[in-house]
C-alpha cells in the first residue's frame, strides 16, 4: 500500500524518460509478435491481415493442445502440492522448535539458487536410478521441488510479521484451536499463500531445462513443443499461441489482482 | 462488587536452571487495580501468562474466588488480557476486533452490534470504527485492545504494560482513563508495568517484584514509606541510602527512637521506626531526597531527632518545579546526599542556593527509615 504520491512539476524528468524506456524495450517484442500474427504470409514480410493462423492453431494443431493440456495439468498439480506443502512447512518451521531446523531452512533454499541444469540432471539421474518411468509424474515431482522454495519463501516472510500473539489474543477472546487458525492464521497469512500459488503456476507453465531433462515420450509441455516447433523454422503459429497466452495470462492476473484486493480488505 | 479474587498460591516458573518465578505468593481481591511492579526480566510477564493460561507454572496453585483454573485453557478462563503488542487482528477493522469475541459466540447481530458501540464509546474511538489498526495511532489501537478484552465482560483484566510503547504525556492520559474504565466495570484489574509512577499513581495495591520473588505487597503509601528491603526503597522513587549499624534503641512516642552509625556518613543519625531492632544489627539508613531540608544558615532547632550535616552543594540541577542538589558532605566521607527542594514561592528562602555554597542539610529522625540490608 502506497500513501505517498509523489508528484513533479515539469512533466519530463529523468524518472520519466526510464519509465518510457523500460516500456519500450519490455513491450516492443511483444507487439512485433502480435502485430506479425495477423500477418497473412509466413515470413517478416508483412502481406494483408488475416486470422488463418488462429485457424491452424485453434483447429490444425492436436499434439500442440495435447502439450497444453500436459502443461495445464502438471502446473495446477505441482503449485497445489507445493503450495500445501510450502506453507505448512514455513509454520512449522517458524512456530516449533526441533533439531535440524535451520539445517532445514537453508536446504529449503537450494532448489532455488542452483542453475536449472544442475536441477534438471541431478534429478534426471535419480530417477533412472530409482528406475522411475520418466514421463507426467517425473515432470510433475520436478517441479513441485522447484516451486517449494517460493512458496515457504514468501510464506516465511508473511509470518515475519507475523505477531505471534495474535494467536494468544484469539485464544484468550474464546477461540478453540480451530477457530484460530480459520479466523486468524489462515486469514493473515493467504496473500501471501495465494500469491506463491501464482508463482508457481506460472514458473510451472513457463519451465523449460528442468522439464527437458526429465519427460518422457508424450509427456511433452507447451515450451518443450514450442522449441521442437521452432527447430523446423518458426512458424506463425508460435506467433498467434503467443498473443493467445499474453491475453490469458492479462486476464488471470488481473482476476487475481482484484481477487487479493478483497482477500486482504474483507476477510 | 463484580470480578473475582485471584489467588497466587507457592507459584515456581523455571526455564531450564534458571527461576523466572521463584515461590510467588499473591491475593488480588476482588474489584481490585492491583499492580506487578519491577524491572525488566523480573518475571511479571511470566506470572501474567500463567494466569491467563499460556504458560504453566512447574508447582503451585492459581484460583479464581476459590476455584483452580489451572487445568482451564485460556479460552476457558473468566480473565481476557490486554497485550504489551497490541496484539489486534490486523485484518480486521477496528470494530470486527471488538466484535471478534462475540461474533465467536454467535452472538446475534443487534446484540453485537449495540454492545460494540458501547465499548468504542467507553474507550472513545468512535470515529475510528472503519479502520483497520495499520491506519491507527499507537494510543488508538491500545485503546481498541482494551475494548476488545473488556467487551466479554471477563471478572479479570490483565495488562500487560499497556502503556509502555506511548509517549510519557499519552501515557499520563490513558493511565487516567484506565483507571476511570477500572471505576466503571468495576473488575479485578492486574496491571503490569516496570514504571514506578505509574503503579504509585493508580494502584490500589502493589506486589515489587525482583528475580523472580514479590519483596513486598502494599498500598502505593506504604510501599513509598515504608519500603521493606533496600530494593523497594532505590526502585520506588529515589533516595539516599547507606548501609549502618544500630547502637542504641528505646520507646519513642508510639515506636522506637534508634541511634544508628553510618560511616557513609562519617557520623550518627536518629531515625524512628515502628518496629525495634537489637543494638549491633546490620541494616540499610534510608532517606528520600525530599524529605532532606537545605539551608545556607544552620536550622535553628537543636533538638535531638533533628540531623544536620554540613556541606558543599556540588551540583544543582534545576528542573522546572523543583530543584535537585547533590551535596557534599563537610567530612572525611565526601558522601554526595541528594536533596530536592520544591519551588512553592517565589526567594521564599531569601536568596537561592548556587554553585559551591556552603549549605546545612537536614531531617528529622521520622523522615528517615531503616530497611532490611538484604541485596535484593
Ligand atoms: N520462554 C522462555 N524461555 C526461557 N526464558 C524465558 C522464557 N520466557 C521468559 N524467560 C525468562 O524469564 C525471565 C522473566 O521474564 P518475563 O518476561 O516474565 O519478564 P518481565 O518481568 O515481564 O520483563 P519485562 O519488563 O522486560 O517485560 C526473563 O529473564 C526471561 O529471560
Ligand atoms: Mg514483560
Amino acid at each position: 500500500m502506497n500513501y505517498h504520491k509523489y508528484s513533479s512539476k515539469s512533466g519530463f524528468s529523468f524518472s520519466y524518460v526510464m519509465l518510457a524506456l523500460v516500456i519500450v524495450f519490455l513491450f516492443i517484442p511483444l507487439f512485433v509478435v502480435v502485430f506479425f500474427s495477423f500477418n497473412s504470409a509466413r515470413g517478416m514480410q508483412w502481406d494483408h491481415a488475416s486470422l488463418i493462423w488462429y485457424k491452424r492453431l485453434i483447429f490444425e494443431s492436436p499434439s500442440l493442445w495435447s502439450a497444453f493440456r500436459n502443461s495445464l495439468i502438471i502446473a495446477l498439480t505441482s503449485s497445489v502440492t507445493a503450495t500445501v506443502l510450502g506453507s505448512l512447512a514455513a509454520i512449522g518451521i517458524k512456530w516449533y522448535r526441533f533439531h535440524g531446523r535451520s539445517y532445514i531452512t537453508t536446504v529449503s533454499y537450494l532448489p532455488m539458487v542452483l542453475p536449472e541444469v544442475i536441477i534438471g540432471i541431478s534429478m534426471l539421474i535419480f530417477f533412472s536410478a530409482v528406475k522411475v518411468r520418466l514421463g507426467m509424474f517425473t515432470i510433475f515431482a520436478a517441479h513441485t521441488t522447484f516451486n517449494l522454495p517460493f512458496v515457504f519463501m514468501m510464506v516465511s516472510a508473511r509470518l515475519d510479521e507475523f505477531d505471534y500473539s495474535t494467536v494468544e489474543a484469539a485464544r484468550d477472546l474464546g477461540a478453540n484451536e480451530r477457530q484460530t487458525l480459520t479466523k486468524v492464521i489462515i486469514p493473515t497469512i493467504i496473500p501471501a499463500v495465494l500469491s506463491g500459488f501464482l508463482m508457481c503456476i506460472t514458473m510451472s507453465l513457463e519451465d523449460f531445462v528442468i522439464t527437458f531433462f526429465v519427460s518422457g515420450p508424450g509427456s511433452g509441455t507447451l515450451p518443450l513443443y514450442v522449441y521442437s516447433m521452432i527447430r523446423y523454422g518458426v512458424s506463425p503459429v508460435i506467433n498467434a499461441l503467443s498473443f493467445v497466452m499474453i491475453l490469458g495470462t492479462m486476464v488471470i492476473a488481473f482476476i487475481f489482482r482484484k481477487f487479493l484486493k478483497t482477500v486482504a480488505a474483507s476477510s | 462488587m463484580k470480578g473475582v479474587e485471584v489467588n497466587v498460591q507457592r507459584v515456581s516458573r523455571s526455564y531450564g536452571d534458571f527461576k523466572a518465578l521463584d515461590d510467588v505468593s499473591v491475593t488480588i481481591k476482588k474489584g481490585e487495580f492491583f499492580s506487578l511492579l519491577g524491572p525488566s526480566g523480573c518475571g511479571k510477564t511470566t506470572l501474567l501468562r500463567i494466569i491467563a493460561g499460556f504458560d504453566f507454572p512447574d508447582s503451585g496453585s492459581v484460583e479464581f474466588d476459590s476455584k483452580n483454573i489451572l487445568p482451564l485453557p485460556p479460552d476457558k478462563r473468566q480473565s481476557n488480557t490486554v497485550f504489551q503488542t497490541y496484539a489486534l487482528f490486523p485484518h480486521l477493522t477496528v470494530y470486527e476486533n471488538i466484535a471478534f469475541p462475540l461474533r465467536l459466540r454467535h452472538v446475534d447481530k443487534e446484540t453485537i452490534d449495540k454492545k460494540v458501540l458501547e465499548y468504542v464509546r467507553l474507550v472513545q474511538l468512535e470515529d475510528h470504527i472503519y479502520k483497520k489498526p495499520s491506519m491507527l495511532s499507537g494510543g488508538q489501537k491500545q485503546r481498541v485492545a482494551i475494548a476488545r478484552a473488556l467487551i466479554n465482560e471477563p471478572s479479570v483484566l490483565l495488562l500487560d504494560e499497556p502503556l509502555s510503547a506511548l509517549d510519557a504525556k499519552l501515557r499520563q492520559n490513558l493511565l487516567i482513563e484506565l483507571d476511570q474504565i477500572h471505576d466503571k466495570v468495576g473488575i479485578t484489574f492486574i496491571y503490569v508495568t516496570h514504571d514506578q509512577s505509574e503503579a504509585l499513581s493508580v494502584s490500589d495495591r502493589i506486589a515489587v517484584m525482583n528475580k523472580g520473588k514479590v519483596l513486598q505487597i502494599g498500598t502505593p503509601y506504604e510501599i513509598y514509606e515504608a519500603p521493606s528491603t533496600r530494593f523497594v526503597a532505590q526502585f520506588i522513587g529515589e533516595t539516599n541510602s547507606f548501609p549502618c549499624t544500630i547502637l542504641s534503641c528505646e520507646p519513642y512516642e508510639e515506636e522506637y527512637l534508634m541511634r544508628v552509625q553510618v560511616p557513609a556518613l562519617n557520623g550518627e543519625v536518629s531515625v524512628t521506626d515502628y518496629k525495634a531492632q537489637p543494638v549491633g544489627t546490620q541494616m540499610d539508613f534510608t532517606v528520600r531526597p525530599e524529605k532532606v531540608r537545605i539551608s545556607s544558615n544552620p536550622p535553628r532547632s537543636t533538638v535531638k531527632e533533628l540531623n544536620t550535616f554540613k556541606g558543599i552543594v556540588e551540583e544543582p540541577v534545576y528542573s522546572g518545579f523543583q530543584s535537585k542538589f547533590y551535596v557534599k558532605l563537610d567530612n572525611e566521607s565526601s558522601t554526595l546526599v541528594k536533596v530536592f527542594k520544591q519551588h512553592t514561592a517565589f526567594l521564599e528562602d531569601g536568596p537561592d542556593i548556587e554553585w559551591k555554597d556552603t549549605v546545612y542539610v537536614s531531617w528529622t529522625a521520622s523522615d528517615g527509615y531503616l530497611v532490611k540490608d538484604t541485596a535484593r
